[in-house]
């Protein structure tokens, strides 16, 4: 999944989404997961690099990934796949 | 390098309008210990879920609300309500507090007995007394609380058989201004059914009427509706002595009183708003003193005051099983205490805490119980701290009917422990086994055999 390119994410977990004027926050681990997703990362590399940095293992970090990745589908903050 | 904590992730739209139906944050610190012992020992040592009940709970707020009746009004007693939890350990502790107890059923009679309460020490309230109830209640002397015609008859015709004389009271219904008004129990006073049955018991002469009980409803968050109502019981006194010189020795209030709780629909929560025993006990101790009722003792007070007295000593403890997304995105946790074990989450939104620590960050919540049942609900609304798999939450202001109206429903119901006065815990009803359930059942011959 990507995010939209037009999405400003700052450093201490402030999302904006310009299009629609919505805000939104996040935490240390979500702010992870966003940047990821926000450079094309692929899910099994974010999940590697999660890990890598937090204590907790892989099966959680991908559970909680796909939930994320629905709340951002859920805000519109995806980008729609090309068919 | 140490790893950073790891919390689950999140991402919450910020809202700048009104708060939504999840409201704010509420929860701004765990609860990691009950009654000073930590809930991760007692989830250890007697499993999940957990109720846990605090003695010294229940002492303080006993000893509050007696002191706030004592210090108005000069003879009040006060009777703990079995059906709000009757579990033997909480009885006993209200009666070496002083209390007598009330009961509405012949099991409830028994179990109060059982407990050592001497049956003058007994009130017995409830539309459903049998004839062996009734023989019982008055050879002990007990407080037979009249519902209805049907059972003053029945006394009359024990009275007359046994030589006894009843020590009885009359339950009355009243207008007190309040919406439902409890019709269905007692004698109408508006419509003068009190005062009929008043006279029938005084011509009669073969019972003694020693008070006058009402209940006005459950919940009540208008102590002016007590008033009302100790104005009219007193009013009732002052015509029975006035017609045959006859003083009512008590007047029982019933009980009624909220706790701290926040009843479903309320736009504030309830340890903001209800009103507290101090309101109530003035609304009906200056009722009383200003009524024209004036024998030569001032009447007992009786009050048997459940909910209030025991909601708060309760906490339940339970776990995390998992965590899903709802299909329009919101977050929805299950937790292995269900209403089964939980009944008071029809009424009340209960306050729920983490017991382990949590960021600052929360996301709008469902909260279920483990029962695949829809109706599983212990939260609908509420704006939860994160929460992993296998963290502990409690649930506070417990201790009111969960006890007692609790279903053996799909699942075995747990363990209820009480943290004496000295903090140590001890198991105060053990949880059920399925023996508990299958010992009662029987199987005949034919079906004990098949094949699949």
């Amino acid at each position: 999944m990507k995010i939209k390119n037009n999405i400003a994410v700052s450093e201490n977990g402030f999302v904006f989404n310009p299009a629609s004027g919505e805000s939104f926050t996040t935490n240390q681990v979500g702010l992870e997961m966003l940047n990821l997703l926000r450079k094309g990362t692929d899910k099994e590399a974010i999940i590697a690099t999660i890990s890598e940095k937090f204590d907790a293992d892989a099966s959680l970090i991908e559970h909680d990934l796909n939930d994320f990745s629905e709340m951002l589908k859920q805000y519109h903050l995806h980008q729609h796949e090309e068919s | 390098m140490a790893k950073l904590k790891y919390e689950r992730p999140i991402i919450k739209r910020l809202e700048s309008n009104m708060p939504n139906k999840f409201g704010m944050r509420t929860e701004f610190e765990p609860i990691t210990h009950l009654d000073g012992v930590a809930v991760s020992e007692l989830v250890a040592q007697y499993g999940s879920p957990l109720f846990v009940l605090s003695e010294r709970k229940i002492r303080n707020t006993f000893q509050a609300a007696r002191q706030s009746f004592e210090s108005r009004y000069p003879r009040v007693q006060f009777a703990w309500s079995y059906k709000t939890n009757y579990l033997s350990a909480v009885c006993n502790v209200f009666h070496q507090e002083g209390s007598w107890a009330e009961v509405v059923s012949g099991f409830e009679y028994d179990k109060a007995i059982k407990n050592g309460v001497d049956g003058a020490h007994i009130i017995f309230n409830g539309p459903d007394k049998s004839e062996e109830d009734l023989r019982k209640a008055t050879t002990n002397n007990s407080l037979i609380h009249i519902d209805h015609l049907d059972e003053l008859y029945m006394l009359q015709d024990i009275a007359r058989e046994t030589k006894q004389r009843p020590k009885v009271a009359i339950r009355v219904n009243m207008d007190t201004g309040i919406y439902p008004m409890w019709d269905r129990f007692g004698f109408n006073y508006e419509n003068g059914q009190a005062w009929d049955a008043l006279n029938k018991i005084m011509f009669g002469g073969q019972m003694d009427l020693v008070g006058l009980h009402t209940h006005i409803g459950t919940f009540m968050l208008s102590p002016n509706a007590y008033a009302i109502a100790a104005s009219k019981l007193a009013n009732l006194a002052q015509r029975v002595q006035q017609k045959y010189n006859h003083e009512v020795k008590y007047i029982d209030m019933g009980g009624g009183f909220p706790s701290r709780n926040t009843l479903k629909g309320a736009y504030l929560p309830g340890i903001d708003t209800n009103p507290t025993i101090d309101d109530f006990a003035e609304a009906i101790t200056s009722a009383l003193m200003n009524s024209e009722y004036r024998p030569k003792t001032p009447p007992l007070l009786i009050l048997e005051t459940g909910r209030a007295l025991i909601d708060e000593a309760g906490s339940l403890i339970s776990t995390v099983i998992a965590n899903k997304r709802l299909s329009d995105g919101r977050r929805s946790t299950i937790l292995d205490a269900g209403v089964n074990i939980l009944f008071t989450s029809f009424w009340y939104d209960h306050k729920i805490t983490p017991a382990q620590e949590f960021t600052s960050y929360t996301e709008d919540t469902v909260l279920y119980g483990p029962l695949c049942m829809n109706i599983d609900v212990l939260r609908e609304n509420i704006s939860m701290p994160l929460l992993n798999k296998g963290d502990k939450a409690v649930v506070h202001h417990v201790g009111a009917y969960n006890m007692t109206q609790w279903m053996q429903f799909i699942t075995l119901r747990p363990k209820v422990v009480l943290i004496d006065m000295d903090g140590k815990s001890h198991i105060i009803r053990n949880n059920e086994t399925i023996e508990s359930i299958q010992n009662h059942e029987e199987t005949p011959d034919h079906l004990v055999h098949f094949e699949l």
